[in-house]
């Protein structure tokens, strides 16, 4: 059982939703991103997404589309990120990491060699934001060689016709992208989360994580209990760029305040 | 003389929007159903007659075609070789061939129940034609402009909002079209419901560069049709300038299959290629996926996408449309670059000899004219297209020349 699929079956077991944090990579230098992604697991994340970053990031808001910056400021590369999750790995053997990215890294890195490279690290599995399932199988052959899931984005606009072509193929889970609109904007109604929950059930017995527009414990906690997880990204993020001084360096105690809001988040989810 | 060949040219792009390894959708989820909802609509457009008549009414009484072909007589003279003509797609209304797809494209959103358009600009050429035909029909219109470009091209964004539409000055990056059309495209992740995305160029997801191409490929059918009434044959070469590559497209398309004429693309050399700070995608680039299509970009070694540089903000975009990625590839176009310097030069040798002021863009391709004309023999056409007037230039070109207004 991949270490995806095995962290959803214990959580189903202890009858609670998952918490998926996000950290950009090197944001915004390598041992702050670092020393967050080590305590996360500590903090109460159930998996880890990590976001690549990217210059053109089209389904990012502004406060993703700072962080990559920052991320690329400070030097990361592809291989970098590869290399946060080889050492994650040297502490923490059960808690799965999902790499977060646009495709053109990925294809000049060579998308083959990617895959090797990302299992070989510890990487469990793939979420690439500009590769819809028309143009999958540029990297799906390789990801599911190399044991990596490769997690689909399911959006609003995504129709009952159109969803089994989306999810087959799909595994680890599905990422269902609960508003129409980018990164780190607005949020969705419980209502709107109700009707679209059960929708995406009837075609998938996959685990099912909502993201975008999930900011508060509160949030979180209805999230996860509607689908199978939460995933909160920009909120993260945010409480992180306001501990950073004027040369964009990470002020004492940056990592651990971004820590201390996953426990919080991670406590609500519990709850 | 043209030649058959056997295997057309200009069948593509296949089902998934390819043309050769160039081209797809690669999109977000949340947009893919709106474009194959464009493709659909598109699609059926294409095959209604209705649509086809209503196209044809409003370019030739509102935009004004067909544009003239001009046998530009004084400046073959001065350059003494080819024959030279210039396809006049500046006379356009709105001063560029944007009006070719704008025009073409809003009547497909009217078609599609659409009630509010945004575009991405570069020169504002673009953005003044979406403006402006936003304006005719009555549709709420957003223009996403880079803050580098909204600066330079001062005129335009006036123009735009005397015309109704609301700017966006986009900062991200370098301010340019690149992240122009980022901002677009997050906009309409967020507006699916009533808004249509009006692309600019031949480049973006299927089926834009399909799309945009058969709406200004009525520059080389044209062209084809002018010459051949007046000299009775086609041109012996075919040459435009190349950002996005619309223009160009739409003047190579037709005549594609006609393997007697060579086919010139001129891409923004910029400072010059050597420099790296230049926008020639297929000269200093390589193949990428970037705003929906795969094609050459310039990049770095670790697929970061590198702003382009060029004194046209027409030109300054790091890519180019999927369907030049592939003619490059199979060699049935040439691609090369002018520098800044050099489109300046061309720029006020046109002004001067032909009484027309060119955009910055095609003085690109003229400055390739300039150089290949001589090396032809006297009875050797060249086709130009000269796609922009070059009002909107001359307060950057005084700045690049010196001048104070």
């Amino acid at each position: 059982m991949s270490r995806i699929a095995a962290r959803f079956a214990a959580l189903k077991t202890a009858g609670r939703g998952a918490l998926i944090p996000f950290l950009e990579a090197w944001d915004p230098d390598r041992d702050t991103s670092m020393e967050i992604f080590r305590g996360m697991p500590g903090a109460g994340a159930d998996l880890i997404e990590i976001g690549m970053p990217f210059t053109d990031p089209m389904a990012d808001g502004p406060i993703i589309q700072a962080a990559g910056k920052r991320g690329l400021a400070a030097g990361c590369k592809v291989r970098h990120v590869l290399t946060m999750v080889r050492e994650f790995r040297q502490q923490d053997s059960d808690t799965p990491v999902v790499l977060m990215g646009y495709l053109n890294p990925i294809l000049s890195y060579g998308a083959e060699k990617f895959c090797v490279d990302a299992s070989a690290a510890g990487v469990d599995g793939l979420i690439v934001v500009d590769l819809p399932t028309e143009e999958a199988d540029m990297l799906v052959p390789f990801a599911r060689a190399n044991g990596l899931d490769f997690i689909r984005l399911i959006a609003p606009t995504t129709d009952d016709a159109r969803l089994p072509l989306v999810l087959n193929g799909s595994s680890g889970f599905v990422y269902y992208v609960s508003i129409t609109g980018i990164t780190g904007t607005r949020s969705a109604s419980t209502e709107a989360l109700t009707a679209a929950i059960p929708r995406i059930r009837k075609f998938t017995d996959l685990p099912i994580a909502i993201g975008f527009g999930i900011r508060t414990p509160a949030q979180a906690a209805e999230a996860a209990g509607l689908a199978d997880a939460a995933v909160v990204a920009s909120a993260l993020i945010d409480n992180l760029a306001h501990r950073l001084d004027e040369a964009g360096k990470a002020r004492p105690g940056a990592a651990e305040a971004v820590l201390d809001q996953v426990r919080e988040l991670a406590a609500a989810v519990r709850a | 003389m043209s030649s058959t060949i056997a295997n057309s040219l200009r069948t593509g792009p296949n089902e998934r929007g390819r043309f050769g390894d160039y081209g797809g959708r690669f999109v977000a989820e949340t947009l893919m159903p709106l474009i194959l909802e464009v493709e659909k609509a598109y699609n059926a457009a294409k095959a209604d007659p209705a649509f086809a008549a209503d196209l044809r009414h409003h370019l030739t009484h509102y935009v004004g075609r067909p544009s003239p072909l001009w046998y530009a007589r004084r400046l073959t003279e001065k350059l003494g070789g080819a024959k030279i003509y210039f396809k006049r797609d500046e006379l356009n209304h709105t001063g560029s061939h944007k009006a070719n797809n704008c025009m073409g494209q809003i009547l497909l959103a009217r078609r599609m129940g659409k009630q509010r358009i945004i575009a991405e600009t570069g020169a504002g050429q673009h953005g003044v034609a979406t403006a402006t035909m936003c304006a005719l029909f009555g549709l709420k219109c957003v223009v996403y402009m880079g803050a580098t470009d909204v600066e330079r091209q001062k005129p335009n964004v006036f123009r735009m909002k005397l015309l109704g539409a609301e700017i966006v000055p986009v900062t991200s990056g370098a301010g340019t079209l690149k992240d122009a059309m980022n901002e677009a495209l997050r906009d309409w992740v967020a507006n699916v419901e009533d808004t249509y995305y009006l692309i600019g160029t031949v480049a973006g997801p299927h089926p834009y560069p399909m799309m945009v191409r058969d709406f200004q490929s009525v520059i080389g059918e044209e062209a084809k049709t002018q010459l051949q009434e007046a000299e009775g044959r086609l041109p012996d070469v075919a040459v435009a300038c190349i950002g996005g590559g619309s223009n160009a497209m739409g003047l190579f398309h037709p005549f594609l299959d006609d393997s007697s004429v060579r086919l010139i693309g001129v891409e923004a050399g910029g400072h010059g290629i050597e420099t790296g700070e230049h926008a020639a995608s297929l000269t200093g680039g390589r193949p990428g996926v970037l705003h929906g299509n795969r094609t050459y970009l310039l990049q770095d070694d670790d697929g970061q996408i590198i702003e382009a540089h060029s004194i046209s903000a027409g030109l300054d975009y790091p890519g180019i449309g999927p369907e030049h990625s592939w003619l490059h590839d199979i060699g049935r176009v040439e691609y090369v670059s002018a520098t800044d310097k050099e489109a300046l030069a061309a720029f006020q040798l046109c002004t001067r000899t032909e009484g027309i002021i060119p955009a910055l863009e095609p003085a690109h391709a003229l400055a390739y004219v300039q150089k290949l004309a001589p090396t032809m023999d006297r009875e050797k056409i060249i086709l130009m297209n000269l796609c922009g007037r070059g009002d909107k230039d001359i307060f950057s070109v005084a700045e690049h020349l010196g001048v104070t207004l």
